[in-house]
Formats: structure tokens, sequence, C-alpha cells
């Protein structure tokens, strides 16, 4: 009876998929382009001054919509660390680890913490930015944690960072009210050179905002995993 | 492109195979974390879907550092800036979902759907 109605609806789905790309399988479709991604492909290197496109809808264009998806990344960790508060310690001890895994995971941690930073300063002149970068991080944190046991971690300098990143975002957009264009998230910094790691105005501020509440939410989620055991 | 099968025929059908695999995963298994594996096969496949939209053959990633690339030469950024939250969502809902098992494990002593009372179908 299961397996006969999840095929009843895999039928479904494959016949809602089937409409719904059908107008792209046709080749000569997939060509033309949309006329937003073509406007903001011709104007977004004069307007907000960043060489990567994608980070200039994601900061500026659609900054909002990034408030919204920060806002959600927050209730999930929220979630998380209410979900893992009581849970009583079932699992068996972690085996302790090796020497040779222990002190290579303290060589990584600072490389892959430098490649965080260097990921998130660059986000408006290469691929990558505050996600990418926040998540590097975090996985520092996380490869330092599976392997040492004697980690102290305070719970309250991650709370702290977190809370005074998302506020800073809020704080950066309520300042675009009071530029020239009167508008929530707007550029009002100088643009300067370029294709220089310090131009584009407030996106880099606003990616290295991300990337400090990124990583210091999907930390303190990983330690709450960490600690329930 | 040469031949019949083009990239971006290549990517929808991948895109709907991934969700297709997923939704079955979810459907047919009753271990609660194959059912959170199904959900992010069918994530993944929705991403792979949303930048094949904004695919054209031949033209590479839209960022401006290189001076020689024209506008003409770029695939559009708009589906790639989506696909960025999706991402971000789709992690928020899995790492969600498993602190819940945990906590339905913690309480029921087992992941098997079928044998936790009150979620038979």
């Amino acid at each position: 009876m299961r397996k006969l109605v999840s095929i009843v609806l895999l039928a479904g789905f494959i016949f809602y998929f089937a409409t719904l790309t059908g107008g792209l399988m046709i080749p000569s479709a997939s060509n033309e382009r949309n006329s937003v991604g073509l406007d903001i492909l011709s104007r977004s290197a004069d307007e907000t001054g960043s060489a990567n496109a994608v980070t200039s809808v994601v900061v500026l264009y659609r900054g909002f919509d990034t408030l919204g998806e920060v806002t959600v990344l927050f209730l999930a960790a929220l979630g998380i660390s209410v979900f893992m508060k009581g849970t009583v310690g079932q699992r068996k001890k972690v085996l302790d680890q090796s020497f040779i895994l222990k002190t290579g995971s303290r060589l990584l941690f600072p490389l892959m913490f430098l490649f965080g930073i260097y990921i998130i300063a660059h986000g408006h002149l290469t691929p990558g930015g505050g996600f990418p970068g926040g998540v590097i991080i975090a996985t520092g944190f996380f490869v330092i944690l599976l392997t040492s046991e004697s980690v102290e971690f305070s719970k309250n300098l991650m709370s702290v960072l977190e809370g005074l990143a998302g506020l800073s975002f809020i704080v950066l957009g309520l300042v675009g009210l009071f530029g020239p264009d009167n508008s929530f998230l707007q550029n009002f910094l100088p643009l300067g050179d370029f294709n220089t790691v310090f131009s584009a105005g407030i996106i880099p501020i606003i990616y290295a905002v991300v990337g400090i509440k990124v990583a210091a939410e999907l930390s303190s989620v990983v330690f709450a995993m960490k600690e329930s055991k | 492109m040469n031949g019949i099968i083009s990239i971006s025929m290549v990517l929808n059908v991948a895109s709907t195979g991934l969700v297709l695999i997923g939704l079955y995963i979810v459907f047919t298994q009753k271990n609660l974390i194959k059912m959170v594996i199904g959900l992010g096969l069918a994530d993944t496949g929705v991403n792979v879907l949303l930048v094949s939209t904004g695919y054209i053959n031949g033209n590479t990633a839209p960022v401006f550092s290189d001076t020689s690339l024209k506008v003409s030469q770029m695939v559009d950024p708009v589906p790639q800036a989506l696909v960025l939250t999706s991402i971000v969502i789709g992690f928020g809902v899995s790492a969600l979902a498993l602190a819940l098992i945990i906590r339905l494990f913690e309480k029921t002593g087992t992941l098997d759907t079928s044998k936790i009372r009150g979620l038979k179908w």
C-alpha cells in the first residue's frame, strides 16, 4: 500500500516536472536572455562598484531578502539550541584521538580561519562572500571540536558576536534612510576604485557582518550538538 | 553545443532525477535519518534546476574582475543569487530536522517511523 501510494505520488510529480521543464528542454529557449538579468549585468558594475554581479544582487538589489535569509538562519540556530538544551547524555564517550590527528587539527585551524576571512573579504571581487566564508570558519571550529576533548568555548561571546553582527546589518540599512535616496540598504559610502579590496561602498562591510554572524551561528550549532552528548 | 544533447538538457534531466530520487526516499524509507537525506537530495535537485534556468551555453560566471569579458559572454546572475538563499534555507531545514530527530530518539528510543506511535499511516 505504502509503495503504491508513493508511486502514484511520484507519477504526479513526474508530470508536474515535465510540464515545468518542458519549455526549458527546447535548446533554443534556454539561450534567450532574461531581461532582468541582462539589465542587472549591464548596470551593476557602475551602480554598485562590485565586480561580482551575483554579490551586487545578493547584498544590494535583493539586500532586504538577504536580511530575511539571515533571520531564517538565526531561527534555525535558535531552534537547535532550544531543542538540544535539556538532552541527557546517552552517547558513549568519544575515543581519545591520536596525537597526529590532534596536532594536525591545531595546525589546520588557523589556516582555515585565514582562508574564511579571505573568502569573506573578497566577496565583491570573486565568487564567495559572507555565507561560504562563515561556513569555512565554522568548519575550522568543527575540526578542532572533533579531535580535542578539552576545548573551552565561551557561548556568551558567540551570542554577543552574533547579536552585534545582526544589529549592525540593520543599522547599516537604516543609515541609508538618511542618505540622498532615502531608501533602506542604500549604498551610501563612496564606491572607490573598481576591482580593489576597498571598493563597492557598503558591500564588503555587509558581507563581513554576515560572515561573522554565520560563523558564530554555525559554531554555536556545532557546540550545542557536542555539549548534548 | 555539439550533438543532440545540450548541457541545459542534461541539467534538467539530472535535477528532475535528483528530486524524484529524494521524494522516493522520503515516501518509502522508514528511517528518519534516511528521510532527511532524501529531503537534502530533493533540495539539491531544485537548486540545480534553478541554476540551469540562468545558464547560457558557453558563457562564464558573471564576475567583471577579468575586464576583457563582455556582458554578452556572461550567464544570468539572478538565479545564482536565489540559489544562494535556497542553499542556506536548506541547511537550516536539515539541521533543525536532525535536532528534532535527536529529541525524538531520546523520547522513543527508535528511529523507525513504523514503531513510533502516532506516526503511522
